[in-house]
């Protein structure tokens, strides 16, 4: 009896969690203009995205390529930099690790307007044009920390001696360091890669924040300016349905990788 | 080995470059003119400036409503789904988790659509209910997490001296779940007082708080008043994290 009302307890949240979610991608799938309208299942709007055939569809085109392209290089460069500064603070001692964990928790805590409104005024105060190289460089500083603590704990999981025994063996320190290190840390280089790429897939208020005025428009933002011009195009639907099924399965794939290593360790 | 230690240094550079310069320009551009001369105008203004003193105040409001809704609603849902008894799936718990990742706007948008559809009238209860729908799962991982790692032994002791279930739950387990309640406290009170596009669409423009009077500063050149904003807002989260002792909480990146 027990059992059942906290499953049912549970079960409701649950449901009242995803609702609004499983409404709109229901409703990506048929064409009438008004959300709650069923006029029978289409494709169409789905087909509108990728023909651009939305009013303004060849922004909302470039708004996905520039999502896209940023999350990529944002997620990219944080992965090398999250790596080998992983190295680099497990090797640390003392205060100097204590003082670089602290920095490389303030992003994580920090709230999105406040992370948004300081790289603002920094690229103010250097005078620094902002567009497109502003939006990666603030989103590699907020997705930077999460492959750090990706990375961290594969480093302590290693023996140490691995690399000094490939040392001893005759391998040259580049050598030991890509046949031997990289090989332990890809696992957590992977999910800090895909956190990041999601973290940035999904942010609103820094690239609100950092893109400047060159119009410069990525899917949340784009979205944010259809929304305020009074209701959601239909054509957001589809899309929205879209982004959720991508941070959806990369988010299950992690869970699942992760999983796993954990069965082999054990 | 110990060379390799050097590796952290380009971090460490980008960090002050990226982190904290930037937090150091928010207390710089909100103690100066627009000419770049020292003032306490800023900061003074806000306190004069009954406006922005009262949408302060209803953020205030809705977070903290927002914090104990959330709290009174996933406390339970922590504590079965982190009973082996009550719950044995861990993909309901991964269900909670998932909507964290998933962007608060589009959310948002979601459940503003949804109440449209079925024709309630946007407001402070729309507000609230979206508010806790974007931030419940916030609440739930943390307590989650803390009565997950909970040594079961304390509970079966205190059971077998003759506690009743009440007195099990109010002397050992709650206490013990402190940790965790602080940290969803600080996970849900924080973001609900920054907010900010999130108020506009869940009360169709009737409720603002006050991450949306930061930006409309900013985006209208008045950069001063709006690091002077932010400012006061960085020094709020900074008293919670501390009064939380947020500041040894574990930021959890890789699992989720």
């Amino acid at each position: 009896m027990k059992k059942l009302f906290a499953q049912a307890y549970i079960w409701v949240l649950l449901v009242l969690l995803y609702a609004p979610i499983v409404f709109i991608a229901i409703f990506s799938f048929t064409e009438a203009r008004t959300l709650g309208n069923w006029t029978g299942f289409s494709l169409e709007l789905y087909k509108h995205i990728f023909t651009g055939g939305v009013s303004g569809g060849a922004s909302l085109m470039a708004a996905i390529k520039n999502t896209l392209l940023i999350a990529l290089v944002a997620a990219t460069f944080s992965t090398l930099l999250g790596t080998v500064s992983a190295i680099g603070i497990y090797n640390l001692k003392g205060r100097k690790k204590k003082t670089i964990q602290f920095l490389n928790n303030i992003p994580m805590i920090n709230p999105d307007v406040i992370t948004g409104v300081s790289l603002f005024l920094l690229f103010v105060f250097l005078h620094f044009s902002q567009g497109y190289l502003t939006v990666i460089l603030a989103h590699i500083s907020f997705c930077t920390p999460y492959v750090v603590l990706s990375v961290m704990p594969k480093l302590g999981q290693m023996n140490p001696n691995i690399y000094e025994a490939a040392l001893d063996l005759g391998a040259t320190p580049s050598q030991a360091l890509r046949k031997v290190l990289i090989p332990q840390l890809r696992p957590g280089m992977v999910s800090g890669f895909i956190l990041a790429f999601t973290m940035s897939l999904d942010d609103f208020a820094v690239t609100f924040f950092t893109r400047g005025t060159i119009g410069l428009e990525t899917l949340s933002t784009y979205i944010y300016a259809d929304a305020r011009k009074g209701g959601l195009t239909p054509e957001l639907r589809p899309l929205m349905t879209l982004i959720f099924t991508i941070i959806l399965v990369l988010l299950v794939i992690m869970n699942v990788r992760q999983a796993r290593t954990k069965k082999t360790t054990r | 080995m110990s060379k390799r230690s050097n590796w952290a240094i380009p971090y460490f550079i980008f960090l002050v470059l990226f982190v904290v310069l930037p937090l150091v320009l928010i207390v710089v551009y909100a103690l100066q003119d627009g000419n770049g001369h020292f003032t306490m105008s800023n900061v003074t203004r806000f306190f004069t400036d009954s406006d922005a003193l009262s949408t302060f105040a209803v953020s205030v409001e809705v977070a903290i409503e927002n914090t104990l809704i959330c709290l009174l609603l996933g406390y339970p849902a922590a504590y079965i789904l982190a009973d082996k008894n009550l719950n044995k799936s861990a993909v309901t718990v991964i269900l909670f988790i998932l909507p964290m990742w998933i962007n608060a706007l589009m959310r948002t948008l979601a459940t503003a659509e949804l109440f449209n559809v079925f024709g309630f009238t946007l407001g402070k209860g729309t507000l609230l209910f979206g508010m806790v729908y974007d931030y419940l799962p916030f609440m739930i991982y943390p307590i989650y997490n803390v009565l997950l790692k909970m040594d079961k032994s304390y509970t079966e002791a205190a059971s077998d001296l003759g506690a009743t279930p009440v007195q099990v739950f109010g002397k050992v387990t709650l206490p013990l779940s402190m940790p965790g309640i602080f940290s969803g406290i600080l996970m849900v009170f924080m973001p609900t007082v920054s907010t900010f596009a999130i108020s506009e669409f869940l009360t169709n423009n009737k409720i603002k708080l006050f991450g949306t009077i930061i930006q409309e500063n900013i985006n209208s050149s008045m950069w001063n008043y709006g690091a002077a904003l932010s400012l006061i807002m960085l020094v709020i989260i900074g008293l919670t994290t501390i009064l939380l002792g947020g500041d040894e909480r574990e930021v959890e990146g890789g699992t989720i």
